[in-house]
Order: structure tokens, then sequence, then C-alpha cells
């Protein structure tokens, strides 16, 4: 059975439909890639699936249950957490503060302890700074602060949108190797990148979107392969 | 010795004003409108402390209470059935109308319950005046609590912000309600919590400036509620410590400039004050743009 199941969801943007009619499924302990251009509607199939957004028609499923109408902040309880796009890490709050929110829901305080200091041995730059404030980081250290925010909940699957956005090729690295250690932990992984290659090169399966619709799927590495995808996405 | 005097009453009047501006710039902070009807639950908690030690004989202290509480619940309905449904309006002049509606629905109401007439407010201190330096300087009892109340308030609610798991929610819900909501933070209940503070503490001004002014009609809260928005706009809106500066320099400078220039241009001063103010520096004394790194 699969661990997130979306089924022919439709989301509109007042008149605009943004999705129309996406199916897909991701399966315990995969990495699964959304790749697409600029405006395909990746960021929006996240935000419904984690309840930021409303869709007109279809559904989401997480582990058997229907987590369509459930309202955001009762997703991550769930086990889901969701690393938005642009980091959107807590500018005026310390770099503890904000892991300390990605905790917010969980009480056990043992438990919680040692979630930070799991992130803290993650990312050993998050430690170093801990009390600087979180606007002053750069932009690589906002990622994994948004990534280590994420690992805070303790979830089971994690979404990740457009990690390496904005970064040096160096750090895409880092992010990416990262991504690959959070997947090796067990936790499931949904990526959504404009860095096809990267998220290919990493992934188990992925989907290709265009304007709203799903327009190839398969095994990431026949699709790092496929002539097609090398012209319209890989730059080949 | 007078100038000391001016100085302590100008201190007094605008810790008053600050605690209303905490109000304002939480609310604004949070929910990022301009709650217009803020003054008014001021004059509500006024009421409020009136009736309960003039017709039921009750000690001012339980009287402070019920003002807190009748203003809290008052606070949390106006904005769930008044501004929530709102939040995410197509304007945000929309919800801006709809307090200054508030406003003078909250007026009115005690108008048709109370009349017109201001009623003789009794000081909810009963204590003795402090006579200093053999009898030159008389600062009122109620000088004292209210420059305590405000030091007391302003301590507690900035641990309560920076220390506690709630009020890092609330500051995370006001830099990003999205993210916030990823975390798991319940948005509504948090801007609901937040005029419940900000309503609580309109309590605790209303009577304040009641035992000092004591006068109360139905109006009592819109030159003060007007004042402490210009407070927080001065000390820069959304920063609470903004908020406390912002108010107490505005009763100060009130205050001195009953005294020494014009009673009648005492106001003209404190908004003309606001507008260099602002032209120098448009966030306010403590605001600051955010900076972020992308």
């Amino acid at each position: 059975m699969a661990m997130l199941e979306v089924k022919d969801l439709e989301v509109y943007y007042g008149m605009i439909q943004a999705i129309k009619g996406i199916s897909f499924q991701v399966n315990e302990g995969e990495v699964i890639a959304l790749v697409g251009a600029n405006g395909a509607g990746k960021t929006t199939i996240l935000h419904t699936i984690t309840g930021l957004l409303s869709p007109k028609k279809g559904s989401v499923i997480f582990e058997g249950k229907d987590i369509t109408k459930i309202p955001a902040h009762k997703i991550v309880s769930l086990g889901m957490a969701h690393v938005p796009e642009g980091r959107r890490v807590f500018a005026q709050l310390t770099v503890y503060q904000n892991l300390m929110m990605g905790a917010f829901t969980r009480t056990d305080k043992n438990e919680i302890e040692e979630s930070l200091r799991a992130v803290y041995k993650r990312f050993p730059r998050l430690e170093e700074r801990k009390n600087q404030v979180a606007g002053t980081l750069s932009g690589g250290e906002q990622q994994m602060l948004a990534m280590g925010r994420a690992l805070m909940s303790k979830p089971r699957i994690i979404l990740m949108d457009e990690p390496s956005m904005g970064l040096s090729p160096i750090l895409v690295n880092e992010i990416f190797d990262i991504i690959q250690s959070v997947s090796a932990g067990g936790t499931t992984v949904l990526l959504v990148e404009q860095n096809a290659k990267k998220a290919l090169s990493i992934a188990n399966r992925a989907y290709v979107l265009e304007t709203g619709k799903i327009v190839l799927d398969g095994d990431a590495k026949d699709l790092l392969n496929d002539d097609s995808i090398k012209k319209a996405y890989l730059g080949e | 010795m007078s100038f000391l005097s001016y100085l302590i009453n100008g201190i007094s009047l605008g810790s008053v004003y600050a605690i209303i501006a905490l109000g304002y710039t939480m609310v604004y902070g949070i929910a990022k409108m301009l709650n217009f009807a803020h003054g008014d639950v001021i004059m509500v908690g006024g009421y409020a402390a009136l009736t309960m030690m003039l017709s039921l004989n009750a000690n001012p202290l339980v009287g402070v209470l019920v003002a807190i509480v009748v203003c809290t619940v008052l606070g949390i309905t106006i904005e769930a059935v008044a501004y929530r449904p709102l939040r995410g309006a197509a304007s945000p002049l929309a919800v801006l109308i709809t307090a200054i509606g508030v406003s003078y629905f909250l007026q009115n109401m005690v108008l048709l319950i109370f009349g017109s007439n201001p009623k003789s407010f009794q000081s909810v201190v009963p204590l003795p005046d402090l006579k200093l330096a053999g009898g030159a300087l008389t600062i009122t009892a109620e000088t004292i609590v209210t420059i305590t109340s405000c030091i007391i308030i302003m301590v507690v609610l900035t641990t309560f912000i920076n220390k506690t798991k709630t009020g890092q929610a609330m500051q995370a819900v006001s830099e990003d309600k999205g993210a916030a909501q990823l975390m798991g933070i319940n948005v509504n209940k948090t801007i609901a919590l937040t005029f419940a503070i900000g309503s609580g503490l309109a309590a605790v001004a209303g009577v304040l400036l009641c035992s000092s002014y004591p006068s109360l009609s139905p109006y009592t809260g819109s030159m003060p509620g007007i004042k402490a928005f210009v407070a927080a706009v001065f000390g820069g809106i959304g920063s609470i410590p903004g908020a406390m500066l912002g108010g107490i320099l505005l009763g100060v400078i009130e205050i001195l400039a009953k005294a020494y220039i014009s009673s009648q241009l005492a106001d003209a001063i404190v908004f003309a004050v606001l507008i260099v103010v602002l032209l120098v520096k448009p966030t306010g004394l403590l605001g600051k743009p955010i900076q972020e790194k992308v």
C-alpha cells in the first residue's frame, strides 16, 4: 500500500486551474522526485498535500487516512513535514528557537532533546550558530535550518520544495547528500526540484509535470537517460 | 520641584498609553490589522469595574478582575465575530472599516445601557498619596500604582513572548502564518490569544486611567485609544519595547507641553512630534525593517 497517495487532484487559483487532475503515489522508504519547469504546479501540489491550499477535486491519502480536509496545522503531528520553498525560517527567532518550533506539537521532552542532538549532529553549523537570529544566516544555512526544523517533528515523510534553489553548486551537492542521508535514515522523501538532473540522480522514481499535468513518469534512472527529458529538462 | 512633578505625571499618563499601545502593537504584529475598536474596550473595562464597585459594592480589586475578564471575553468575541471572517478578504480595508464599525457599536451599546452622562469613577487605589521633600512634591498613589503596573506588565509580557513556547509561536505566526501552520501552530487560536491579552491589558489601562482622571463616559476610550495608537507607531508598530517607549514619551511630552507651552496646544504638539519622528525615521523609534538574506 502506498504511504502517500494523491488521487485525481484539481486545484484552482480563482478561475485559473493550476493542477489539472494529477494522481501519483509515494511508497514507504522511497525518494520520489516531482520535476518540471517553473509554473508546472509542483509547489501547488505540496501546498495542497499539507493543507495550505484546498483542492477543488480529488483527495490526498496518507497512511490510509484521507487528509484532504484536515487543516494545515494538524498535518505535522500525523508524521508529515514540509520544507517550504524559499526556506521560510522565522527570521527573528534564533536558530535554536526555530528548531524548537519544528517540535511544536511534541510534548516528550527527552525525545525532543534527542532529536535536537541528532539535528545538530547532522548540521554542525546549526549548533555553532544556535543563538544567532535566523535572518542573519546565509542561504545555505537557512536551508539547513529549514530541513532541521522539519526533522524536529520526527516525520515519517518529508516534503521538500526546491531545496537547492539559489545555492552555489558546492552547497547544492551538500544539500543533496543530506537528502540522501535523511532517506537512508528511514524517512520517505517527496522532492520537488527544478534541478531535474540532481533530483533524478538521487530519486527512485519521478513524475514529470507540465502545466498542471503529469506527462511522464517512471524509474528515475530511465528518465535520466530518456532523450526527450534530456532535451527538455537537462539541457543536453 | 514642579518639573519633577510634571515629569512623574507624564510618566504615569504615558504608562497608561503604553499599556494600551501594547494591545495595538501585538494585534498589528500578529493579525496585521489596526484594531481601532481597541480604545473602546478600555472604556468598557472602566464601566465593568465601576458597575462592580458601585452597584455590587465589590472590593476594587474584584472590580479590576471582573473588568479584565469582561474585556478579555469581549476581545475574543470581537475577533471571532467581526474580524476572523474577513481574514483573507481581498482588501485589507474591509477589516479596518469593520474595526471602526465595532468602535461605534461599543460606544453606542454603552450609551444605551449607561446613558450619556459622565459617571464619576471611584479610584481603585485606596491608598494615601506619597509626600516627599517636606510636602513640596506629592505623588499620588494612583501614579505609583500605574507606573508599577506598567513595569510589571512589560516584564511579564516580554518574558512570556521570548521564553515560552506559546510566546514564540506568536512570533512565528507574526512572521509567517503559512510556515507557522506547517509547524503545527493553530493560527486562529494564536490570534485569538493575542486579542485576549491585548483586551485584558486594555481593561487594566481603563481602570488605571479612570482612577487618575475620574470621569467615565461612552467616549472616554476614543482619545486615549488614538493617542496609544500614535504611541505604538511612534515607537515602531509591531515592537513591544517600542510601544512602551512610545507610550511613555508621548505621556511625558503631553504633560510637559500642557505645563510649559499651552494646554490647548498640547495635543497638537503631540501629533507634531509624531509627524517629525516619522519623517526622520519612518519605521518609528524602535521599529526596524526585517533584514533577511535570501
